[in-house]
C-alpha cells in the first residue's frame, strides 16, 4: 500500500511538472520539472510520510530496466549508422569522453580549490 | 508461432527476462561491460531481427515500461533530498563544470563530425546527444538535425556511460563522488544515472541532479554554439 501511495506522489508531481512545462513552454521535460517539484515538497513539508521514499527505493534500483526499450530502438537504425559509421561512432565516443573529462576534472579541481580557500578563510 | 511473436505480452515478458538475465550475468561475472541494459538490448535486438518482428510491435508490448520512465525520473528527487546537505560548497563548482561540459559536449560533437567527413546535418544531429532523450529530440528539431537519429545517438551515449563511465573516471583520477556523479549525469543522462546509483548513493544523487541541469543549460547554450561553429 505504501508503494501505491508513493506512486501517487510521483505521478502527481509529474503531472504538476508536465503542466508547468506546458504552460511556461520551458525547454525541460515535465518529468524533470516533476523531480524539482517533489524535491520542493520533501523540503517544505513537515510530516513523517515516507511513501514517496518507498516508491523511489522500489523503482530506482531497476532504472536500467526502463532504458531497455529505448535501447532496442537503436537496433532499428542499424542501417543508417552503418552507412555513415566512421563520423558517427568515432565522433560520438570521442565527444562523450571529452565531455565526461571536462565535467569530472573541472568539478573535482574546483571543489578542491574552494575547499582550500574555505579552510584558509576560517583559519584567518 | 507468428501469433506468439506478434502479440505484445510476449515482448514485455521477454524484456523482463532479458533484464533478469543481464542482472544475473553482472552478478556472476562482475564485468562492468555486462550492464543489464546492454545485455538485454543486444539479446532483444537480435531476437527482433531473427524473428523479423517490427519495432512497433515491440514498442506496443513494452509501453508500460516506457510509461514508468516518467515517475522514475521524478523519483530521483528522493536520493537527491537525502544527499542535499552535500551541495553546500559544491553548487558553484558544479555549475561552472556543467557549463564547461555543455560547451565541450556540443562543440566537440560538431567539430569531430565535420573533421571526420560527416555532413552538416549529422553535426546538428549529434550536437544535443548529452541531454536526456526528450530534450535531445526537441533540440535536434530546433537546430535542424534529424530528431529520431539524435534519440539513437543519445541512448548510445547513455549506454556508453553505464558501461564505461566509471572506468574512464577512474583512469582520469576523478575520485570525489559528487564530481563523478555530476560527470556521469552530464554526459550520459538517465542511463548514466542508473549506473551511478548502483555505484554509490552520493554519485547517484548528483548524477540525477546533473541530468536535469544539463538539459536546462544545453537548451540555453546550444543555439549559441551552433551559430558559432556552423
Amino acid at each position: 500500500m505504501r508503494v501505491v501511495h508513493g506512486l501517487t506522489w510521483l505521478l502527481g508531481c509529474q503531472l504538476v511538472g508536465e503542466t508547468l512545462a506546458h504552460v511556461t513552454g520551458a525547454p525541460v521535460p515535465g518529468a524533470v520539472l516533476g523531480m524539482v517539484v517533489l524535491l520542493a515538497v520533501l523540503l517544505v513539508r513537515r510530516s513523517d510520510d515516507t511513501s514517496a521514499h518507498a516508491a523511489a527505493d522500489a523503482m530506482l534500483p531497476h532504472l536500467q530496466l526502463l532504458f531497455i526499450v529505448p535501447g532496442v530502438g537503436v537496433v532499428a537504425y542499424g542501417s543508417v549508422i552503418a552507412a555513415d559509421w566512421l563520423p558517427i561512432v568515432v565522433a560520438l565516443v570521442a565527444s562523450w569522453v571529452l565531455g565526461l573529462a571536462a565535467v569530472g576534472l573541472s568539478a573535482q579541481a574546483l571543489t578542491r580549490w574552494t575547499d582550500r580557500r574555505g579552510a584558509r578563510g576560517s583559519a584567518a | 508461432m507468428r501469433w506468439f511473436v506478434e502479440q505484445p505480452l510476449t515482448w514485455l515478458v521477454a524484456t523482463l527476462l532479458a533484464y533478469r538475465l543481464g542482472v544475473w550475468l553482472l552478478d556472476r561475472t562482475r564485468l562492468s561491460v555486462a550492464q543489464p541494459v546492454l545485455v538485454a538490448v543486444v539479446l532483444l535486438g537480435a531476437a527482433l531481427l531473427v524473428l523479423d518482428v517490427d519495432i512497433a510491435t515491440y514498442a506496443e508490448g513494452t509501453a508500460v515500461l516506457t510509461f514508468l520512465l516518467g515517475p522514475a525520473t521524478v523519483a530521483l528527487a528522493v536520493p537527491l533530498h537525502r544527499q542535499l546537505h552535500r551541495l553546500r560548497g559544491f553548487a558553484l563548482p558544479m555549475m561552472v563544470a556543467l557549463v564547461l561540459g555543455v560547451l565541450v559536449s556540443v562543440g566537440s560533437a560538431i567539430l569531430l563530425v565535420q573533421l571526420l567527413g560527416g555532413s552538416e546535418e549529422l553535426a546538428r544531429t549529434m550536437a544535443p546527444k548529452a541531454t536526456t532523450t526528450p530534450v535531445s529530440l526537441a533540440l535536434s528539431a530546433e537546430i535542424g538535425g534529424i530528431p529520431a537519429l539524435s534519440a539513437v545517438l543519445t541512448i548510445t551515449a547513455g549506454i556508453l556511460g553505464a558501461v564505461a563511465g566509471p572506468w574512464v573516471l577512474d583512469r582520469l583520477r576523478v575520485r570525489e563522488p559528487r564530481s563523478r556523479g555530476v560527470a556521469l549525469g552530464g554526459v550520459s543522462h538517465g542511463i548514466g544515472t542508473a549506473r551511478a546509483l548502483a555505484e554509490d548513493p552520493v554519485e547517484g544523487a548528483f548524477s540525477g541532479l546533473s541530468m536535469g541541469l544539463t538539459a536546462l543549460l544545453t537548451s540555453l547554450l546550444i543555439p549559441l554554439v551552433v551559430a558559432l561553429l556552423l
